[in-house]
């Protein structure tokens, strides 16, 4: 279908998370199924199509995990579907365990994929350190299909914990928010989710482990904490609650342009500070992440003017960009790299440069 | 280990390179004189050898576009050098290039422990990066054994790991962002002190490309809280098998070590001579730490205990104190010192599937009777990532030919069994022809093209990674 085709296709996986394109849809949901699963090796190989549940189901079965907690953004969006392995790994999904076992990108250690031109090519493998030749599981990683359709991806995977627990400090401003959970990223206590829900002035942390680790810890951190905010409690029902952070629960089903900024947390409380007064919000990874309501038409990017990371038009009536327009010799190489992997120009054209 | 011919018409115009370098670089930066370009003749590879046809140091990113602006108008090949202590020839000169080294360019930019984050220039060593950091109780976690001299230049260029990957991943998975430079002198900045990219991933295919697309000349690392604290334990096992079982047990039981280290007899006999550890004599050992609180480590050691004693170990020693830490690490930390002593040794660093090291490591005695050359193993076992050491006499003609063929056949049965070439060495040039192995003609062909749009003439770090015959159209270009 690749080799002949002339036109543009657009790549669907479960159609949950990636921008919408035009073009005739090339559904990869028939590359399904668990190729390899070896629990003593933390490794899985499955179809690009396979479900994302279907992945999840199995590995908690043997007590295991995707280590970066990808997001079911499908109500945020305003879709329905079923979330695939590939689409995840298209769209490089970390939800927000991100702060501490890092990025889908990190835990994706192989690939099969088929390019522009309908040749099928291979990167990485099934083992968790890889240095043999140029990384193009991390090129393609995030790529959203533009360079190629994956086929089949391998994912390093982590033991299940025993227990997840975690704090709530009430009562918050964006910037002591932001300060606190720094405080508690930077403790040995191993955080593994700091966000912040400003129209609750609610702050979460969240530590996950063996019981007896997990119950010293959180008493420790909230010593640590106790001089960042005059009430903490020990957060009730910790796994639903981290599931609502984790899907953008508080935003969904609401009118207006969705984004979401990737920047450095310490400078997160200035950019709140620059939206809009109606702008609905929610900060995960310590300040890392805000996902933003914006009215719709507004150029935020605009509007906040260059910033320490990159912010991604998610969802939007509006012609702006999908992704931060980059640096001119950045743009060029990316161009290149495209022309190369995607000479007809047919895969997701429009999304990214 | 064949090199490419040397460009007669780039030799034949040296002055003029010289001069035109000289023109732009400030004083001591460009080194021309024989004695001291034997500095650089090889790395850690030293088997091979080739003096450069000229060294610069550079003071700042500016030199380095300079110096690159220079060469690519010229034609003349670049072979960037952090501190020289690739195991794979990464860093080997040829007699046509000039040697781009990064070893001046050192400073700490910025310390951020708000953002968790260190801006540094490439050319400071990967321990020293820790060091800038320790006080305020923080640690950059990619942790090589050459960690004392090894650059995060190297580091980035190689995607280096070391003993803890298996909680704290690779160089790519602590790396924010880069300054780079171009072939053409084109300066640019991936990422920064934030998560993922906005657009391609451009600095994920840079980490790990042995210099071939770009010269690294600044990076924000990620910086971690240092752990509340860490004990490792010391297993003997009678056999290979049993305790590659052990390893097994250990991570599908759900306990998460920092390290699992692995020894063969070969690498015990001859740790505890060199070191005197008090390493017990047994077939294989394991030397497991586990980290965090102490209710953790508490929690992680029996079940560990527990795993091993279904395995029948042959001893068991848990660390008692500090020094007791430290005498267990001893050991494995001077492995390859000891072996050193031995003799002349090849080491190789092929990943396999951990459900793999019982027969991988069978197979490789067997070869080694084969090949009637010594073997000792001493390796990362949580993550698959093997040290074969083979052992033989460099004055002896046709014993580095046996050692060469011995190793790929070592690194082909890696690839065999779901594995790969390298794990944390990189490619280089002594595994460049065997990239055929694990990769097909449309799978490097993928990799080149990446290439083609960063470095289009191939003058960045020649004949390196890919195989020659593969590379032969575009380097003649």
């Amino acid at each position: 279908m690749i080799r002949s085709a002339t036109g543009p296709l657009a790549l669907r996986g479960g159609g949950t998370r990636g921008p919408r394109v035009d073009g005739e849809i090339l559904d990869l949901s028939g590359l399904s199924g668990i190729s390899l699963y070896e629990p003593g090796a933390l490794t899985v190989v499955a179809g690009a199509g396979t479900p994302l549940s279907e992945i999840e189901q199995t590995l908690a079965a043997q007590g295991q995990r995707l280590p970066f907690e990808p997001p079911d953004i499908q109500a945020l969006l305003g879709r329905q579907g079923a979330s695939t392995i590939g689409g995840v790994a298209a769209a490089n999904a970390s939800g927000p365990r991100r702060v501490q076992a890092r990025a889908a990108r990190d835990s994706l250690i192989g690939l099969k994929c088929v390019d522009g031109r309908g040749v099928a090519i291979k990167s990485g493998g099934r083992v968790m350190k890889n240095v043999t030749g140029l990384d193009l599981v991390k090129l393609m990683s995030g790529a959203h299909g533009t360079l190629g359709v994956l086929t089949e991806v391998a994912f390093k995977l982590l033991p299940q914990p025993e227990t997840s627990a975690g704090l709530c400090l009430h009562g918050l401003t964006n910037t002591q928010a932001v300060s606190a959970m720094s405080a508690a990223l930077g403790s040995p206590y191993e955080i593994s989710g700091a966000a912040h829900l400003p129209a609750e002035k609610q702050t979460y942390v969240r530590i996950e482990g063996f019981a007896r680790s997990v119950a010293y810890r959180l008493d420790r951190l909230k010593s640590l904490l106790a001089m960042h905010a005059a009430e903490i409690t020990v957060a009730d029902q910790p796994v639903e609650r981290w599931k609502a952070i984790r899907d953008v629960a508080p935003l969904a089903g609401q009118g207006g342009d969705l984004w979401r900024l990737s920047v450095q947390p310490s400078t997160a409380p200035t950019l709140l500070a620059g939206m809009p007064d109606d702008a609905k919000v929610l900060l995960d990874w310590g300040g890392g992440l805000i996902w933003a309501l914006i009215p719709e038409g507004c150029n935020l990017r605009a509007r906040l003017g260059p910033i320490s990371g990159h912010a991604t038009l998610m969802r939007s009536a509006s012609s702006l960009p999908v992704f931060s327009p980059e640096p001119a010799p950045i743009a060029a190489l990316s161009a290149a790299l495209r022309a190369k992997f995607d000479p007809k120009a047919i895969f997701n054209r429009g999304i990214m440069g | 280990m064949d090199m490419p011919l040397v460009n007669r018409r780039i030799l034949n115009s040296r002055p003029a390179i010289l001069d035109a370098l000289a023109a732009v670089l400030s004083e001591g930066v460009l080194i021309t004189n024989t004695v001291e370009l034997k500095a650089y003749e090889c790395d850690g590879l030293s088997a091979y050898r080739c003096p450069p046809m000229a060294v610069t140091l550079p003071r700042t990113t500016a030199e380095v576009a300079a110096i690159l602006k220079v060469c690519h108008s010229m034609g003349v090949p670049v072979v960037p050098r952090g501190a020289g202590t690739s195991l794979a020839g990464g860093a080997l000169p040829t007699a046509d290039c000039v040697i781009l080294g990064v070893s001046r360019l050192t400073r700490v930019i910025e310390i951020n422990t708000a953002d968790r984050f260190i801006h540094v220039e490439t050319g400071r060593t990967n321990l020293s990066v820790t060091g800038a950091v320790e006080s305020e109780g923080f640690f950059y976690a990619p942790d090589p054994s050459s960690q004392i001299a090894c650059a995060i230049a190297g580091n980035i260029a190689m995607n280096s790991g070391g003993a803890h990957c298996l909680k704290y991943g690779v160089t790519t998975n602590n790396l924010l962002g880069v300054r780079m430079v171009l072939m053409d002198g084109t300066e640019l900045t991936l990422g920064g002190p934030f998560n993922d990219s906005g657009g391609l991933d451009l600095m994920g295919v840079i980490c790990g490309s042995e210099g071939q697309l770009a010269v690294v000349t600044e990076a924000w690392l990620r910086i971690l809280p240092k752990p509340e604290g860490a004990r490792p334990v010391l297993i003997g096992f009678d056999s290979n098998e049993v305790a590659g079982a052990c390893v097994g047990d250990i991570i599908k039981a759900g306990v998460l070590p920092v390290a699992i280290e692995f020894m063969d007899r070969p690498a015990i006999v001859a740790c505890e001579a060199f070191a005197k550890a008090g390493y017990p004599d047994c077939a294989a050992l394991l030397i497991i730490e586990v980290e965090g609180s102490l209710a953790e480590i508490d929690d992680q050691l029996a079940r560990i205990r527990d795993l091993a004693g279904r395995h029948a170990p042959v001893a068991y020693r848990e660390s008692t104190s500090e020094a007791d830490s430290a005498r267990i690490w001893l050991g494995r930390k001077s492995a390859f010192g000891a072996m050193g002593q031995m003799g002349d040794y090849m080491c190789l660093d092929g990943t396999i599937p951990v459900s793999s090291l019982p027969l991988v490591l069978r197979r490789i005695g067997e070869m080694s009777d084969e090949f009637g050359l010594r073997v000792a193993n001493v390796f990362h076992a949580g993550d698959g990532n093997m040290h074969p050491l083979i052992l033989f006499d460099a004055n002896k003609p046709g014993d580095l030919e046996r050692c060469e063929a011995f190793g790929a056949a070592i690194l082909t049965l890696c690839v065999e069994v779901g594995g790969c070439l390298t794990g944390e060495h990189g490619v280089g040039v002594e595994k460049r022809d065997l990239m055929s192995v694990q990769y097909n003609p449309a799978d490097l062909e993928a990799q080149m093209s990446v290439k083609d749009v960063f470095d289009p003439s191939w003058l960045l770090n020649p004949a390196k990674v890919f195989p020659l015959s593969a590379s032969a159209g575009r380097r003649a270009g």
